[in-house]
This record gives structure tokens, sequence and C-alpha cells, in this order.
């Protein structure tokens, strides 16, 4: 009778051993998933200050970044997600001609935010606009909205996908500013990748910021500034 | 007892092809299902759309739909509000080719999503600023409303609310397909859209096109019952019919002239309406000659007075409304954004290119599957229901 209660209780020793071991992975792996515990402070407005006379024609740096950071194919069919893309632009008259990246310009107005019938598009305290992979419906009519074609749609499954950077078939994504990185402290990776330094990335609100020095002594625009959707994206040199 | 065999056999005859079209019908809708399924589980990339097309052929079957079920209730709004008695004899009719074209619309637009199975989603999270958000509602509500509609003349205790009920019905497919129009008119960075025009316009097609349904619809109904239309009827119904065309006509002209004058808007205008491959030839042969100018000799022409013209005229209509909206939505879409005026632009994301789109199979059979489901309902409850138009022998309106 007593080897029996000895087995039980054994038995049930183990078993809440072999439950601890099981689940403590999962809850460590659960708080560092959470990262910052506190939300996005609408003190900050995150941008980028692009010099287009430092990115040179022909490099794909940041393209190759945002790809590897973001576990993008980085194929270039027209089903193929293109968060980030370089832009080759002449002057029709001048004969100038300018290469500059292109990505979502987390607009201060956006219309993918407007447009998204069940707010999947949103914009966080910080500027930085997203969407929300639970509630995206795969309508693709912020993809109509935007004014810069930011955004992708998932056409096929995918596979070996960043635990950071969660995508979905079947639903719209665009370039995130890396906000898993700035969200710990970090900037975005095309920022990082640029040998030419021509991508400036920081906080617009923060006076003592290098982009807010730069986006006050330089002379820098924004792309389809009579849409007035205020981009945080600037360029220089355009 | 003799004479009444070939009527029984007729009769049989039409038992069987009943169930025929019932089975050919559900065979279509069938069909978009399994495209459907094809589409979920191996993504989009099966369809001809993209990220450059990123609304395809579903959509030319869902708006046409749509559109559609809003105008065809001009037929009862004309009985109801303005008391006509000859369309309040087609009130009924009208009422259930709304109801059915909207939800074979509607099961298009919500298949073709990329992910339906989150359909609940949007009924749960609602973005106020969204016109598809506002579209959720004033398509279900019109379902809701019209069958009310129905109910206030098809059940006699009922019918003094006819009149308010219709009015409520007027008001609402106003102000639905100004929701279907703003859709687009909200795109302020497309050169095709984003115009205060496009809602107005919206409007008067679906008078042209849900009048084209409704006399292909009501030909086909008396041609099944083996009953002639009154010529007098039929010839005020043809008549109308050719005003809502020339009206429609002259909004789609007034949007293309007035794009054509602004200096930013001519090689969109010179891209659709000329130097654009199948876009000008499906606008000026397919919309414009065919479903506009040969219906309007076929409803006009002195001489030609066979319903079986107007039900041509109608079905081309109808063709035609398909041609527009394909040179409306994909067009309007294959033109390229113009992110930086002025300026020669290239890149791998299609930037500054036309972009190309042939649509699939699987984006045909889920179109198909949506005037098949508008179908199915029209068949059954026509075959069901008292539906077909009781006139009086003297009309005095």
């Amino acid at each position: 009778m007593s080897d029996m209660d000895m087995n039980r209780r054994n038995f049930l020793k183990t078993s809440v051993g072999a439950a601890a071991v099981a689940i403590a992975p999962g809850m460590m792996l659960y708080s560092v998933a959470q990262g910052k515990s506190e939300g996005a402070s609408s003190k900050v407005r995150w941008g980028m200050l692009i010099d287009t006379n430092q990115c040179k024609p022909g490099c794909n740096d940041c393209v190759t970044a945002c790809n590897n950071e973001n576990g993008l194919s980085s194929e270039t069919k027209s089903t193929d997600s293109q968060w980030i893309r370089k832009i080759e632009i002449k002057d029709i008259s001048s004969g100038r001609e300018i290469s500059l990246p292109m990505m979502c310009q987390h607009c201060e107005h956006p219309p993918c935010v407007d447009v998204c019938p069940t707010n999947a598009s949103m914009k966080r305290a910080d500027g930085i606009v997203l969407v929300d992979k639970h509630l995206c419906i795969g309508c693709r009519y912020c993809m109509m909205a935007c004014p810069y074609k930011a955004r992708s749609f998932v056409h096929e499954p995918l596979h070996d996908q960043n635990p950071d950077v969660p995508r979905g078939k079947g639903t719209v994504e665009s370039c995130t500013l890396c906000v898993h990185r700035i969200d710990v402290g970090g900037k975005p990776a095309c920022s990082e990748a640029c040998p030419n330094k021509a991508i400036v990335f920081g906080d617009l609100n923060d006076e003592n910021s290098e982009i807010a020095q730069k986006v006050r002594s330089v002379a820098s625009v924004q792309v389809r500034a009579d849409l007035r959707l205020n981009p945080g994206v600037r360029y220089q040199g355009l | 007892m003799s004479s009444s065999t070939p009527k029984l056999a007729a009769l049989h005859f039409k038992n069987r092809l009943y169930w025929l079209l019932l089975v050919v019908g559900g065979m279509v809708a069938a069909a978009g299902m399994y495209a459907v399924h094809m589409m979920e589980s191996q993504g989009h990339i099966i369809t001809g759309m993209n990220n450059q097309i990123v609304w395809g052929m579903p959509h030319v079957f869902a708006i046409f739909l749509i559109v559609a079920a809003s105008g065809v209730l001009n037929v009862a709004s004309i009985g109801s509000v303005f008391g006509k008695a000859i369309y309040k004899a087609r009130a009924p009719l009208a009422s259930l080719l709304s109801i059915a074209m909207i939800s074979g619309g509607l099961t298009v637009l919500m298949l073709d999503l990329g992910r339906p199975d989150r359909i609940i989603v949007a009924a749960t999270n609602y973005n106020l600023t969204s016109v598809f958000a506002w579209n959720v509602l004033l398509y279900s509500g019109m379902v809701g409303l019209v069958v009310v509609y129905l109910w206030t003349m098809m059940e006699r205790r009922m019918n003094p609310y006819n009149k308010a009920a219709g009015i409520g019905v007027f008001v609402w497919r106003f102000v639905l397909t100004t929701g279907t129009g703003l859709i687009f008119a909200f795109l302020t960075a497309r050169q095709a859209y984003g115009s205060a025009l496009l809602p107005p316009m919206f409007i008067v097609l679906s008078f042209a096109w849900g009048m084209a349904v409704f006399h292909l619809v009501q030909t086909s109904i008396y041609m099944w019952n083996v009953k002639e239309i009154d010529p007098s009827i039929l010839s005020r119904k043809k008549h109308l019919l050719g005003v809502f065309v020339l009206g429609s006509l002259y909004m789609v002209a007034t949007y293309h002239f007035t794009n054509a004058y602004f200096a930013h808007q001519q090689g969109f205008e010179r891209f659709i309406l000329v130097d654009g491959g199948i876009y000008p030839s499906l606008f000026w042969w397919g919309y414009f000659l065919l479903g506009n100018i040969v219906p309007l000799v076929l409803l006009y022409a002195p001489g030609i007075q066979r319903d079986r013209w107007t039900a041509l005229a109608a079905l081309l209509i109808i063709l035609g409304g398909f041609a527009l909206l394909y040179v409306f939505i994909i067009g309007g879409q294959a033109w390229p954004l113009n992110l930086f005026p002025g300026y020669e632009v290239t890149s791998t994301f299609a930037d500054g290119q036309i972009s190309a789109y042939s649509p699939s199979i699987y984006e045909f059979l889920l179109g198909l599957a949506g005037l098949s489901i508008a179908f199915l309902i029209t068949t059954v409850s026509v075959r069901v229901l008292n539906f077909m138009p009781q006139d009086k022998p003297y009309i005095a309106d």
C-alpha cells in the first residue's frame, strides 16, 4: 500500500517537474518576444532622410539587407513582395539622373489606414505605419490607395519566416521601418546597410537628433508632397 | 384528351428543362467554389492578379452585379415612389433580381479576399473612415430593406407600408451606388480614379445596366410562360432603357472629356482611349459601339419593334457594361502611379511601366459563380413564388 503511495508521489513529482521544464522555455521566449512592455510614444516621430546624392545607381545593398532582415525571397516577379526598391529617375527636360530607394513613407495621414475596412492598417503613436496580420482580410484596398505603391500582397504560401517578422499568405504587407529593431533600440536594416550612409534614421521630433538637425539645415522634400500626407521619409537632392 | 397531350408533353419538357437549368447553374457555382478552394490553398499566385493589378476579373463581375442590383430597383421605385402601375406590377420581380444580384456580387467579392475565412473580422472590426466598411452595412442593409419591401408587396396586410418601404429602398440604393462609386472616387493618387464624378456616373450606369438585366429576365419569363408582353408596355420600357443608355454615355463621356482637358491627365486618357492595346479596343468596340450605339439603334430604329430585338439590345448593354468595367478597373490600375512628375522612372517593381494582366481561368470561374448564384436565386424564386408581372387590362397612369 505504502509502496503504491510512494509511486504515486514520485509520479506526481516527476510530472510537475517535467511540466515545468516543458513550459519554462516557452515562458522565457514569451517574455523575450514581448519586447518592451510600454507602448509606442506619441512624443516620437520616427522618420528617415535619404540623401539621393549619396545613393549610387546600381547599388542594391539596402534592398538586400531588407530582404535578409525580413525573410523576403529577393525575387522580383510581379507577384513577389518588395518592401523596398531602388528607383532610377531621369529628368525628362534636363537628363539629370537620380537613384533612390522607395518604401512605405510612413505618412502622418496614411490613405492605407483611412481605407482599411478592419483597422488592420494602422499607424502607431510613434508614426510607424503597420499591418496587423491578424486583422488583415486581404481585400487589397490599401494597395489601391497607397500613392507610393509601397505595399505587397502575399500571393504564395510562405516558408522559413523570420520569427521577429511574422507574415501571412493572403495578407498585405510593407516596410515596417524594422519596428522589431527600433523597439529594442536599433535602426532599420536598410539604413544600417547603406555603404554611403545615405539613409539617416531617427526621431524627427527630437531636435538634437541627427535627422532633425539635418532636416533643419539641408533642403529636403517629401515625394508627392502635393497630396499633403506628410510622410516621415524625406529626400535630399531631388 | 388528344388535344391536351402535346400540352402535357410540353409541360414535361419544361419541367425537365427547369431542373437542367438548375443543374447547370449549380455546376457553374460548384466550379467557382473549386476555384476558391484552389486560390485558398495555393494563394492568389494562380490568378492573373499581382502587386500592380491588385483587383482583377472577379471585381469586374462583382461590381457589375452590385451596380446592376441597385439599378434594377428603378423599376420598383418608379412603381412605388412615382406610382406608375405598369412598374408597380414589376416591382416584386425587380426586388428579387436585386437581392439575387447583390448576393452573387457579394459572394464574389468575399471569396476573392486573401483571407475569406476572416470575413467575420470585417463585421467585428469596423473602421469608420473606410468606404469598404460603410459598404458592408450598405450592402447587407439593402438586402434587408428589399426583403421588407417585398413583404409589403406580397403580404396583403403589409400593403399600407409599401410606399414607405419603397421610398426607403429608393433612398438606400442611391446611397449604396454612391458608396460603390466612392470606392474609386476616394483613391487620391490614381489618375483613373479620384474624381467626384464617379459616384453619379455609377448611379446612371446602374440605371442602364439594371434596366437591361430586368428586360432580359422579363423577356425570358414571358417566353417561358408563352405570354406576350403588351406592346405599349414594351415600348415605354424600351424608351426608358434608351434614355438610361444615353444618360450613362453622357456621364462616361464627361468623365473622359474632363480628364482629357487636364494636361496632367492626358497621358492616361491617351492610354485608355487611343494606344493602350486592349483597353481602347474594349472601350470603343465593346463599350461604345456594341454596348451603346448598336443597342440604341435596336431600341429606336423605326420598323424593328419586336421584343427579341429589345432583348438583344439589353444583352449588348450588359456586355458593354462588362467591357467598360474592365477598362475602368483593370486599365485604371495598369497605368502607373505618377510618383515623380516630369521624370522617366524605372525600377524592379514596375514603376513607370504599363502593368500587364491576363486573367486566369480561376478568376473567370469565380466571377461566373457569382452570375450563377444570381441566376439560381432568380430561377428558383420565380418558379416557387409569384413574381410574374400581373398587368391590368387597362392602365391609366
